[in-house]
């Protein structure tokens, strides 16, 4: 957070002066969702968003650390025009749903497959980006009767270049890391986000997305944060803070790859970014069941359904009619 | 005398179990198993601490709060504890069971402040390892009444990898003022804490005298 904060000012000062907020709330290709919902998780309030018609096959779209669904408005109008209901929703503690007291992998999971059974009790195709890919690929392994396809766009687990554990955790876990991961939890319950003008929460977001243009970041302020008095602030629990800590899960996922239960797709970014997911296909090639479908999107970075929504909608609705 | 302390939105009970007897001793912080509370530790255990003898109830469990829908870890336990460490100073943890890995957690974390820390066999020593098949803890319907279900579900199948438990103790090892930070009295051996064994020569027979053991603080001179 002390980066963020060390760079706010000039962030705002590099961002172009445009004169009305308002002129965000469109953005080309973007289509607000058809329906929105909540679905109660044990207390924890669940936001759901629908693109499509309501009776149409539902396809589940799982967005990734620090996202929210809205970030899928020009990406999930394409899917559901192909046919399907699709389905998203915001992790808790993001976008419109609710905080909560704990985070974790295990809850986000079970908040997942909640979703999945409010949309429908029958099994269906699934398609994540990021931590959402990596959280679909383990319960799509702990519950494969729940899923029929799954679409994984840059979010396959990464295969640690370490040899051994041992090291990852000598090189991640640091007593500093350690430390500073503890001193955040006495401060989270009066954690507040930064407020900025709409541009300068634009210009921030552009520091960890720096391939997608300001006026589409400037979109997602407007869909993705709350405006008080005193500025614009995103919709994220200051509780949560970025990147993993605790138990390295990623590689024991990459082990079980070969034995994926249902058929995949996996894309590929090939541009590193700051808020890239550190895989790569040639990684993760020896890993891939033989059914499974894996490509490489060429000059392209993390977020490839925001960078080539066309491109990626259609080879994942080739792949859902498949 | 139970006094609330504040970790995010969890209200958490710390107990005082006995007052100090001597004021220059430093105290000693009991940490309970899966499913258990302050409740759960035997008097005789600490009746000889010279120290304030104080037992936290976890996120969850005892008279601390609920948070709805889940969502724990290990590793928010050892922020509960630490919590509790920046009330009262540095301090001797003892734990069993799930408390015993905890405390093996802020021991390799918090290697200035934690002054020993003592393993005891309990309820969720064990947790799962990487080898696990995959699986979702699911309960029913949220609690009215501690132990949280969601906790129970979540703690008997956290992961506990043999190579991120020997982490922590090395972190134990290099940065306590200790020579032998750790003593592990039990007979229940999952791998996590097989791997600590390996790593540490930190076998003790007996519970009292593994905490006594820490009661009085060496020397500056005699530190390593």
């Amino acid at each position: 957070m002390s980066g963020i904060q060390e760079t706010y000012l000039r962030d705002e000062a590099q961002a172009p002066a445009l004169p009305d907020d308002k002129a965000f709330d469109f953005f080309p290709g973007a289509r607000a969702p058809d329906r929105q919902s909540m679905v109660d998780v044990f207390g924890v309030r669940i936001a759901t968003y629908e693109w499509g018609a309501a009776d149409a096959p539902p396809v589940l779209l799982v967005h990734g650390a620090l996202d929210f669904a809205r970030t899928f408005d020009v990406f999930a109008p394409l899917i559901a025009d192909a046919g399907y209901r699709v389905v998203s929703y915001d992790h808790r503690g993001h976008g419109d749903s609710s905080p909560a007291a704990l985070y974790g992998w295990v809850a986000d999971e079970r908040d997942l497959l909640c979703v999945a059974d409010a949309v429908s009790r029958q099994p269906m195709p699934v398609i994540g980006h990021s931590k959402g890919g990596s959280l679909l690929i383990h319960a799509i392994e702990a519950l494969p009767h729940r899923f029929t396809r799954f679409a994984c766009i840059d979010g396959m687990p990464f295969r640690s270049p370490h040899p051994d554990t041992a090291m990852h955790e000598r090189r991640y876990m640091t007593p500093e890391v350690i430390s500073k991961w503890l001193d955040n939890r006495h401060l989270s319950a009066e954690a507040e986000r930064k407020p900025g003008s709409l541009q300068a929460l634009a210009a921030r977001r552009a520091r960890l997305n720096p391939r997608q243009s300001h006026e589409w970041l400037c979109y997602l302020v407007s869909k993705g944060a709350y405006q008080q008095g005193d500025g614009w602030r995103w919709k994220l629990d200051p509780a949560i803070r970025p990147g993993g800590f605790g138990v390295m899960r990623s590689r024991w996922m990459t082990d079980r790859l070969p034995g994926f239960p249902v058929p995949l797709l996996a894309l590929f970014s090939t541009i590193d970014e700051p808020m890239g997911w550190d895989c790569k296909l040639a990684d993760l090639i020896d890993y891939l069941p033989a059914s499974a479908q894996a490509v490489a999107m060429a000059d392209t970075g993390h977020f490839i359904h925001i960078e080539r929504p066309r491109q990626t909608a259609d080879l994942i609705i080739d792949f859902l009619r498949s | 005398m139970t006094e609330y302390l504040q970790h995010g939105r969890v209200r958490l009970a710390l107990h005082c179990l006995q007052p100090a007897r001597d004021s220059g001793s430093h105290a000693l912080l009991l940490l309970h198993g899966l499913g258990e509370s302050a409740r759960a530790h035997p008097p005789n255990l600490y009746a000889e601490w010279p120290g304030a003898v104080h037992a936290l109830d976890f996120t969850g469990h005892g008279a601390s709060s609920i948070p709805a829908g889940g969502g724990y870890s290990c590793e928010v336990l050892m922020g509960d504890v630490d919590i509790a460490l920046a009330r009262l100073g540095a301090a001797t943890v003892c734990g069993r069971g799930l408390g015993a890995y905890v405390a093996l957690l802020i021991a390799g974390a918090r290697p200035k402040k934690v002054r020993g820390a003592v393993l005891l066999d309990g309820p969720g020593l064990a947790g799962t390892c990487a080898t696990s098949s995959p699986y979702i803890p699911q309960v029913q319907a949220g609690a009215a009444a501690t132990p949280d279900p969601f906790a129970l579900a979540e703690l008997a199948t956290d992961a506990r990898p043999p190579e991120y438990a020997a982490h922590y103790a090395t972190l134990s090892r290099e940065f306590s003022a200790l020579a032998n930070p750790l003593a592990i009295c039990t007979r229940e051996q999952p791998p996590w804490l097989q791997a600590v064994r390996l790593l540490l020569a930190c076998d003790a027979a007996n519970p009292v005298k593994a905490c006594m053991s820490y009661a009085v603080m060496p020397s500056a001179a005699a530190l390593p």
